[in-house]
């Protein structure tokens, strides 16, 4: 389970920006128009761990299938280092909240499918996804079939196939929404071990407060209808974390003040 | 807790009262012992064995029209010795096979396609859906005149009677892709066409197969009535023949061999789906 520094410097960039500027979603149903994301500006930079929460409603789905490309905004722009956001991209790796395995495939041919579609070498991609699947300790269960896994190894592979593909920043959309609690944290923790080693950048989804306050460096708070973020949020408990974090004063601190902001309660202004 | 008031003790009591019954032959949803399902499925054949065997052989019914299972055998054998049974059974066979691998390959691609493209759905969905009520055995006389009296007009017969239905059944199956795989596949760098070809076509697979069971058997339908109407071998040919000359038992025996026909290509199309679709086996 050990990476080498030769994986990190050479697979993820040294530098990557991402910029979400002056972003509006509309849709357009059969009630009238509806307005999902209103005035959205959000970055993340290299090696960051970036999390949105907000209550159903708050379009941060939206937010995230904008960033992937998978949906077109109504106006504003996203970049990748400079570059307009036009559509799905290798640059944006994704994980879903529900099960996206092929199910066909086994777990091996899962993580080789991304370097497959891109017309890399059997032998390549080969070598290629047996090391992220060591990287997410599923080494033997390369020949299993997704039907023979737990949901939490299910999204631990839908991870490496994310990571095989080189990303510059991995987008999340609550990715243990459908785990149990015990699972989620063993996950939380797993992610986060993989974050410090890989030096990847990581923009997830969440609604689960506490899930975003232990994984995240920065979090944005998001309102309902319309989608916006009411405030931007440093979680300064540093990079090194362990599930103890969550007993301290500090965690408690930070999750009861962006819960009060998910209520609207607010009342007095965040320390910086 | 331990706290019981009068009123939920009440309550409670007359809920078991009320509570769903335990069955074992009524489950619903749910499966039934082993010995009672073979025991059921044994019934289901023996029970219509013994009531032929015993309304011919007691002679409550005239053996002119309702032959003996003994009858009935010995019509076999002669039908075997004589080469009418391998030889009518061959000639239906290829007929079918051929009508329905080429209504399969028609129908897959063209299936796939509309229910992956809105585009092509909209393009084709009208007309398939109008020509498909056209009942398949209303063609015979055009094909006959069309295509004359040979093979043609029976393969033909089967394509436009199985190849509507095999398309739109495919078409459905392609809506039960979950949208995020496709997405996956995108994110993952993919094209339309990898996604369509490596994601949606492997997905439906298990889908096609059940697909081609059901129009297996409209095939078989739809060979007899082409050669009850115009042929001069196949199995359907010789149950015309048997009428004309009152043997009801060749009669017999060419619908049984055609049942265990169509049962044994049921049971080798899904022991295929079973080897090549190991994922979507429960």
């Amino acid at each position: 389970m050990l990476i080498t520094s030769a994986v990190r410097s050479t697979h993820y960039p040294a530098n990557m920006h991402l910029e979400v500027a002056q972003l509006h979603k509309q849709f357009d149903t059969p009630q009238g128009p509806l307005i999902a994301l209103q005035d959205i500006n959000l970055h993340v930079e290299t090696g960051e761990f970036v999390c949105a929460v907000g209550a159903s409603g708050s379009g941060k789905s939206t937010l995230l299938r904008l960033v992937a490309g998978l949906e077109m905004p109504t106006t504003g722009e996203i970049t990748v280092d400079g570059q307009p956001v036009i559509g799905p991209g290798i640059d944006r790796g994704m994980v879903f909240q529900s099960y996206t395995l092929y199910p066909w495939m086994t777990v091996q041919e899962n993580v080789e499918f991304g370097l497959k579609l891109q017309g890399i070498a059997a032998r390549q991609r080969r070598e290629e996804a047996s090391r992220y699947l060591d990287v997410v300790g599923l080494a033997q269960f390369a020949r299993s079939l997704p039907k023979e896994l737990s949901g939490g190894m299910k999204q631990r592979v839908a991870i490496a196939r994310a990571l095989a593909n080189h990303p510059k920043i991995l987008l999340m959309d609550e990715p243990f929404g459908a785990l149990d609690v015990q699972t989620k944290e063993t996950m939380q923790e797993f992610l986060l071990e993989l974050w410090a080693r890989l030096g990847i950048s990581i923009l997830m989804i969440t609604h689960d407060v506490s899930e975003a306050v232990f994984l995240s460096e920065r979090i944005y708070v998001m309102s309902a209808r319309p989608g916006t973020i009411q405030r931007e949020v440093n979680i300064d408990l540093g990079r090194d974390r362990a599930y103890a974090i969550r007993r301290t004063p500090e965690f408690y601190h930070h999750c009861e003040t962006i819960m009060d902001l998910l209520r609207g309660t607010a009342t007095a202004p965040l320390p910086a | 807790m331990t706290v019981v008031s009068p009123s939920s003790t009440g309550s409670a009591s007359s809920q078991s009262t009320q509570s769903l019954k335990p069955t074992v032959f009524w489950r619903i949803a749910a499966d039934i012992p082993q010995s009672l399902k073979w025991a059921l499925m044994a019934l289901s054949v023996l029970v219509p064995l013994l009531l032929w065997w015993g309304l011919s052989s007691t002679g409550w019914v005239d053996a002119k029209f309702l032959p003996t299972p003994g009858m009935v055998v010995n019509a076999l054998v002669v039908l075997w010795q004589d080469g009418y049974l391998l030889g009518d059974t061959l000639s239906s066979f290829l007929r079918v096979s051929g009508g329905f691998m080429l209504a399969a390959l028609v129908a897959i691609p063209l299936g796939i396609g509309m229910g992956a493209f809105a585009s092509v759905r909209s393009l084709l969905e009208p007309l398939v859906g109008i020509v498909r009520y056209m009942p398949a055995p209303a063609f015979i006389p055009l094909l006959i005149i069309y295509l004359g009296l040979g093979e043609e007009p029976k393969v033909a017969l089967i394509f436009i009677g199985t190849v509507f239905f095999n398309t739109l059944m495919i078409m459905d199956a392609v809506k039960f892709v979950p949208k995020e795989l496709i997405e996956t596949t995108y994110t993952l760098g993919g094209d339309r066409r990898q996604v369509l070809l490596q994601v949606i076509t492997p997905y439906v697979i298990p889908s096609i197969f059940d697909t081609l069971r059901v129009n297996m058997a409209a095939s078989w339908n739809l060979v007899i009535v082409a050669e009850l109407v115009a042929a001069d071998s196949g199995l359907g040919k010789r149950i015309a023949i048997s009428q004309k000359f009152f043997q009801t038992d060749d009669i017999f025996a060419c619908l049984i061999v055609l049942g265990l026909i169509g049962f044994m290509l049921d049971l080798s199309l899904q022991a295929a789906m079973r080897m090549t679709c190991k994922w979507a086996v429960k």
